[in-house]
């Protein structure tokens, strides 16, 4: 992991090369480096993270969503990077409110988004535009909703027997 | 051994079957051809549904369609005590159990600061090479299987006993064990146990002997892995392939060397790679992945340091059960882990660890409660499908079952 000096360097670097924007500040929690990276600028900075920097960040190896609620912004999406000559990682984040919210794909940057990218739509509800096949990949594609926001309730969905089919018109429709 | 599957000389005597594309035409020979493949088919491992496109025998393009069982692991999580989602995790990966509590135990230790012992370190790892022996053995069975090798099915699947009925000894389960706990491991293991895996350990290489004498001199397994489902080193790094089917391309990339934990960097093994990235590689790959796992038992077993098995934080781990009986303050801390559970400080962990199948990283959010705000899993083997189409386009349909016999996907991991 890269310490809290080298995290601020890391940082220093992007709003160098992007603006100051679009850094919004970092991490150090149990040695873990985390950037937190304006949502417009996600795509440029792992695009310079990856291969600009003079130490890039070669390998995505985990794109996930997280719901923070009811921290607001409330959605965030994680790019664990990982620089195999280095041995070493570096969390970028981001940040997202509203009910759809939208995100520029990275799939140009790294092909291993492609499903990942997907989950999280899947999951959160996040569009990542730009994406070549947006759609759910786990969940039926006839779902509502997003199964993993916080405020999305749990319970079983109702298993249809003879006896109580009739209840369910949907099934019908 | 060429790169051009049309050498081989049994592929030579199919020679009607051309790998130049036929171009589209009006003839009914030169449609494409879609076909549904799974989710029901013993040869996709799991409920994996593909949607294939033919030229006459020749793939085309292939379309992973999954979520057939997706049972929502990650949310049940968030509504689970700590302690009690290690049954949810160890269910994802169900051929690597103990790679998943250890990745969700590690994150949370990670986010409690405390201490392993050391004894519980070295379980952990004897574990957890144990089952990666288990699990490449049935990767080698039912991949056998796929290639039309029973016998491989039958051997490998004895095999694989032998190590689970250590597991049943250790920890009274054959799978989904339990076995590894937030600060340690659940119990300590059972006099005789020690005795029962060294046999286990001596056994085990003669064995492998076997396997490799039953197939890697058997004509057909070697003309249907050769040459078959290549991909190259960098598309595999671009698509985020990790594990074996990484290593087969001759990329020694294994976080138990690169980025030590649980005590990896005190034990002396090799990281086995290839050359080709074929599935003969990833094979040979997984082989001698077992060779090196002994080796490791080996020595943790050899170097086990006394003490304790799990942390003796009484605010984790539940006191040891006769103290229940006198110890007023044990009674306390038992009641109140059972019923309410450990809290958490407040903050999020990724922990990266080398499962059979790859980079296994778990995710852990905690808001401070008694239970985990979001449980992710990077699952190996959501990841390396991706690499499915680049394996098997434009190669033949037989080879195809091949790649994914060799791609060893767990199904319950890609779909959590």
């Amino acid at each position: 992991m890269p310490d809290a000096t080298g995290l601020e360097l890391i940082a220093q670097r992007i709003r160098t090369s992007l603006g100051d924007e679009a850094v919004t500040g970092t991490t150090y929690f149990r040695e873990q480096a985390t950037v937190d990276v304006a949502p417009e600028a996600v795509h440029d900075a792992l695009a310079y993270l990856s291969a600009e920097d003079e130490e890039p960040w070669t390998c995505l190896s985990s794109l996930h969503g997280v719901d923070y609620l009811p921290a607001e912004p409330r959605f965030g999406v994680h790019y664990q990077l990982l620089s195999m000559e280095r041995t070493d990682r570096l969390n970028v984040r981001t940040r997202l409110t509203g009910e759809e919210p939208h995100l520029p794909t990275v799939i140009d940057l790294f092909p291993t988004a492609d499903f990942q990218e997907r989950e999280v739509y899947d999951m959160f509800g996040v569009v990542f535009d730009g994406h070549p096949d947006m759609r759910r990949i786990l969940l039926p594609e006839d779902y509502t909703g997003y199964p993993q926001r916080r405020d999305f309730p749990m319970g079983g969905e109702p298993v249809l027997f003879t006896f109580n089919e009739h209840k369910y018109p949907r099934w019908y429709d | 051994m060429t790169d051009d599957p049309l050498s081989v000389p049994y592929r030579e005597r199919e020679r009607s079957v051309t790998m130049e594309p036929m171009g589209a035409g009006d003839e009914l020979h030169e449609e494409l051809f879609t076909l549904n493949i799974g989710p029901h088919h013993p040869a996709t491992h799991g409920v994996l549904r593909l949607l294939t496109t033919l030229e006459g025998e020749v793939v085309r393009d292939i379309k992973p369609i999954i979520g057939y069982v997706h049972t929502g692991i990650e949310k049940s999580c968030e509504d689970q005590q700590y302690w009690k989602v290690i049954t949810f995790v160890e269910r994802m990966d169900y051929l690597a159990y103990y790679f998943n509590a250890s990745a969700y135990c590690m994150s949370v230790e990670k986010l409690l600061e405390i201490e392993v012992p050391e004894r519980a370190e070295y379980l952990r790892v004897i574990h957890m090479e144990l089952n990666r022996i288990a699990s490449h053995l049935f990767a080698l069975a039912t991949g056998a299987l796929d290639l039309g090798a029973v016998t491989m099915l039958w051997w490998g699947c004895r095999d694989r006993d032998l190590v689970l009925d250590l597991f049943e000894m250790s920890s009274g389960q054959r799978m989904h064990p339990r076995y590894i706990q937030i600060g340690g491991v659940f119990e300590d293991i059972p006099p005789g146990w020690v005795e029962k895996t060294r046999e286990f350990l001596k056994l085990m290489p003669t064995r492998l002997d076997q396997y490799e004498d039953l197939l890697d001199r058997n004509e057909i397994w070697l003309e249907r892995l050769k040459g078959t489902g290549v991909i190259s080193q960098e598309r595999a790094l671009e698509l985020g392939v990790t594990g074996p089917l990484l290593r087969a391309t001759g990329h020694p990339w294994d976080l138990r060397k690169a980025m030590p934990y649980s005590g990896y960097e005190k034990f002396d093994f090799d990281v086995p790679v290839g050359h080709h990235g074929d599935n003969y590689d990833r094979f040979k790959v997984r082989m001698d992945e077992m060779r090196q796992s002994i080796r490791i038992v080996e020595q943790a077993l050899d170097g086990l340091p006394e003490g304790d098995h799990i942390t003796t934080d009484r605010k984790v781990a539940l006191p040891p059960r006769h103290e229940l009986a006198t110890s007023m303050e044990a009674l306390i801390h038992h009641f109140k882990l059972v019923t309410e559970g450990f809290r958490v400080p407040p903050g999020e962990a990724y922990t990266a660890i080398e499962s059979p199948r790859g980079e296994l990283g778990c995710y852990v959010l905690a808001d401070g409660s008694s239970k985990p705000a979001r449980v992710h899993m990077r699952d190996p083997s959501f990841v390396n499908l991706m690499s499915l189409p680049d394996m098997a386009r434009d190669s033949l349909i037989a080879d195809f079952i091949a790649c994914v016999a060799m791609l060893d996907p767990i199904l319950g991991g890609v779909d959590r």
